[in-house]
């Protein structure tokens, strides 16, 4: 469909490099206007999503992170109560009505928007990345169902804010925690996979246009193959660039060409001890015969 | 694909409503609202591309990471009916349904090889490896079913009762306050100063609202590992009892059965129907009498289950003889990560209680200084001794 294979066209044009699955599922939120709950292993390229859209969107890319203990004063709104203050005391001379200045204080200019009150009041639709929501408390979830279902906000003092423009929604979750089935049925799901190696070289081209196509051919391969190996944490999309990145700088051209320095770089991509000491120069060198 | 539905005289809004509900009993989380908007994506999508409204209604259907593995499975299954399990097609889908909606009925009076295709047949299309990892969901064929071991037997009240309650109770023993910090708390003992001098600045600094704090009271987690291999097998019935009254009573606490495969029951076991509970596990206890791969069973744990199953307060209670066919050096390698994740392992072994016994076969050998309590666990009475101890871990 055209649409589709327009649309990864345009986030190739931005250095992503989506998959059918993912792009369909992007598709999908864009026309139907619903937020799209993505989830996948740490450094698969949620979040990058979301940048990446705001970028062929060209609209303004507005981020949540999400932490525990995150409350509504962090993520809704809250009134800037020292500039309230100062408000009434310089108004003491002014002979003002309590209720005037009560309205004067409660006005929108003391204010503070916080990024999901920022989302909504936008006069074009911005891209809304909530990120890592699974680190967020349940009761943060049960706010979120309500924005997210009817895009409006509603504030004791000034009344309900409505959605001027409806926000494109991208929330990421690395499952740590189980979300509630109310949240994951008013979203759309993808699951985003570790790229195979035709996409990683894809985006390892796209990412760095002067590397040795041979050396990305075989970065691509290997790192797939070192995801097999039972690590702790397998190395992500990011881990590969900069892997890539230190290659090229050291002056490697090809895996099999210098097995020292290949195992030397390796700290690029396994980020603890228990890897680092799994992947002995043994398995290296098999893991470089199998890309060769 | 829809044109497929059309010919056969179904008006496509009725087909994608069945297969909604087809979805419905592979326990998708889908209803109503879903089947119009699938038909509304199916509009814009237009229906001549098979795999973009595949993909599409995958990613409006499905919400989580087992529905998403699932779902090409039935979505074939139902609109080109190629599932693995439907040989009989729609003689069976009657049956299938049937089953689904009454089966409590239906397993008291059954025999048991089709009691136990209760609430698994309906399971079509999913393949037995990754069906059995994913969440306990086993597609058992009738044959095996009709060899397993009669989990029924045990179902006598007062047994169930006794096992519930001392479960209960051994969780509760473990529970201790490990929480220093200090949160929020309505009617908290202790003024939290700093919240509450924030929360009165609109107020001009005056404390009108005051913001009291407590120490929460976390129970702690309890994780329950269950060998259900050959050489448990006297026990593992009872044990599935205790196991099930901690699921059922405690708040936050999470049970895996294991013999060559782990398998995660906690759903299962939450089942009020005692009876159909444990025809669900008879089930899942597949391979029931089988070796003991503890090791492996502990990784895929560890991989897979541990990230989000686990907590720093976290009890883990390992029920098993230690009879491992694995190699010890695998089991000391996963306790050890397993260590860094929880507050305590307990094993629990019930030949500890015969007379003479000696946990000198390799794998206890090399699991034992890295448990902190291991106990008898070979009659009720056992049960109770170790409550004491645990109070003290």
């Amino acid at each position: 469909m055209t649409a589709i294979t327009d649309l990864k066209d345009r986030l190739a044009a931005v250095h992503y490099v989506a998959d059918d699955t993912l792009a369909t599922a992007l598709q999908l939120a864009l026309t139907l206007k619903r937020p799209l709950l993505l989830e996948g292993e740490a450094g698969v390229g949620k979040t990058e999503i979301a940048k990446a859209l705001s970028a062929i969107l060209d609209a303004r890319l507005i981020r949540l992170q999400c932490y525990e203990g995150l409350d509504a004063n962090a993520a809704i709104y809250e009134w800037n109560y020292q500039r309230q203050l100062l408000a009434i005391k310089a108004s003491e001379h002014e002979q003002a009505s309590a209720a005037e200045i009560e309205k004067h204080i409660f006005s929108e200019d003391y204010l503070l928007r916080r990024p999901l009150l920022e989302a909504i009041s936008q006069d074009r639709s911005p891209v809304l990345l909530i990120d890592e929501i699974d680190r967020a408390d349940e009761e943060f979830e049960a706010y979120l169902l309500e924005i997210l279902s009817d895009f409006q906000i509603t504030i004791p003092e000034l009344g309900t804010v409505t959605a001027t423009s409806i926000p494109h929604v991208i929330l990421t979750s690395n499952g740590t925690r189980e979300l509630s089935d109310a949240l994951r049925r008013r979203c759309l799901y993808a699951y985003v996979e570790f790229p195979g190696p035709e996409r990683e070289l894809a985006i390892i081209l796209s990412h760095m246009p002067d590397i040795e196509e041979r050396l990305a051919v075989q970065v691509a391969r290997f790192v797939r193959a070192l995801r097999k190996e039972d690590l702790e944490k397998a190395p992500g999309i990011a881990e590969t660039l900069d892997w890539a990145a230190a290659l090229t700088g050291l002056g490697v051209t090809a895996l099999d060409q210098d097995l020292a320095t290949v195992q030397q770089s390796l700290i690029c991509l396994l980020k603890t001890e228990a890897d680092a000491k799994a992947v002995t120069k043994e398995v290296t060198s098999r893991l470089v015969g199998t890309a060769a | 694909m829809s044109s497929e539905a059309t010919v056969q005289g179904a008006p496509v809004t009725a087909r994608v409503a069945g297969f909604i509900d087809h979805l419905r009993l592979n326990d998708f989380s889908v209803g109503p609202a879903e089947t119009q908007q699938a038909l509304r994506v199916i509009e814009t999508v237009g229906a001549t591309d098979r795999a973009q409204v595949r993909q599409s209604l995958k990613s409006l259907l499905t919400g989580r990471h087992e529905e998403w593995e699932r779902f090409d499975d039935l979505f074939e299954a139902y609109w080109f009916a190629r599932g693995r399990e439907r040989k009989g097609k729609a003689s069976q889908n009657q049956h299938q349904r049937a089953s689904a909606s009454t089966p409590s009925i239906w397993s008291d009076h059954l025999p048991d090889s089709a009691a136990s295709g209760l609430g698994d047949t309906r399971r079509g299309g999913s393949d037995e490896e990754t069906a059995g990892e994913a969440a306990g969901r086993v597609v058992a064929s009738t044959q095996k079913a009709l060899a397993k071991a009669d989990l029924r037997h045990v179902a006598d009240p007062d047994e169930i009762a006794e096992a519930e309650r001392l479960a209960y109770r051994l969780a509760k023993a473990m529970r201790y306050r490990l929480s220093r910090r200090y949160r929020i708390a309505a009617d908290g003992p202790k003024l939290d100063l700093r919240r509450t001098i924030r929360s009165n600045i609109a107020h001009g600094g005056e404390p009108i609202t005051l913001v009291n704090r407590a120490r929460p009271d976390k129970p702690v987690r309890i994780v329950v590992l269950l060998d259900v291999s050959g050489s448990m097998k006297l026990y593992s019935r009872f044990f599935l009892q205790f196991v099930k009254g901690l699921v059922c009573e405690w708040i936050d606490a999470d049970a895996y059965l294991f013999h060559t495969r782990l398998i995660r029951v906690t759903d299962a076991l939450k089942d009020k129907d005692t009876v159909k509970a444990m025809t669900r596990l008879a089930l899942m206890a597949e391979g029931f009498g089988g070796g003991t791969r503890l090791g492996e069973c502990l990784r895929v744990f560890n991989d897979r289950y541990a990230r989000r199953a686990l907590n720093s307060r976290t009890v883990f209670v390992i029920l098993s003889d230690g009879y491992d066919t694995g190699s010890p050096d695998l089991l000391a390698g996963e306790l050890k990560r397993l260590r860094k994740r929880v507050r305590r392992i307990v094993w629990l072994n019930p030949l500890l209680g015969w007379r003479d016994y000696e946990p000198v076969t390799a794998a206890m050998a090399a699991a034992l200084p890295l448990v902190d309590h291991f106990a008898a666990a070979n009659t009720l009475e056992a049960l109770r001794q170790i409550e004491g101890d645990l109070a003290r871990l």
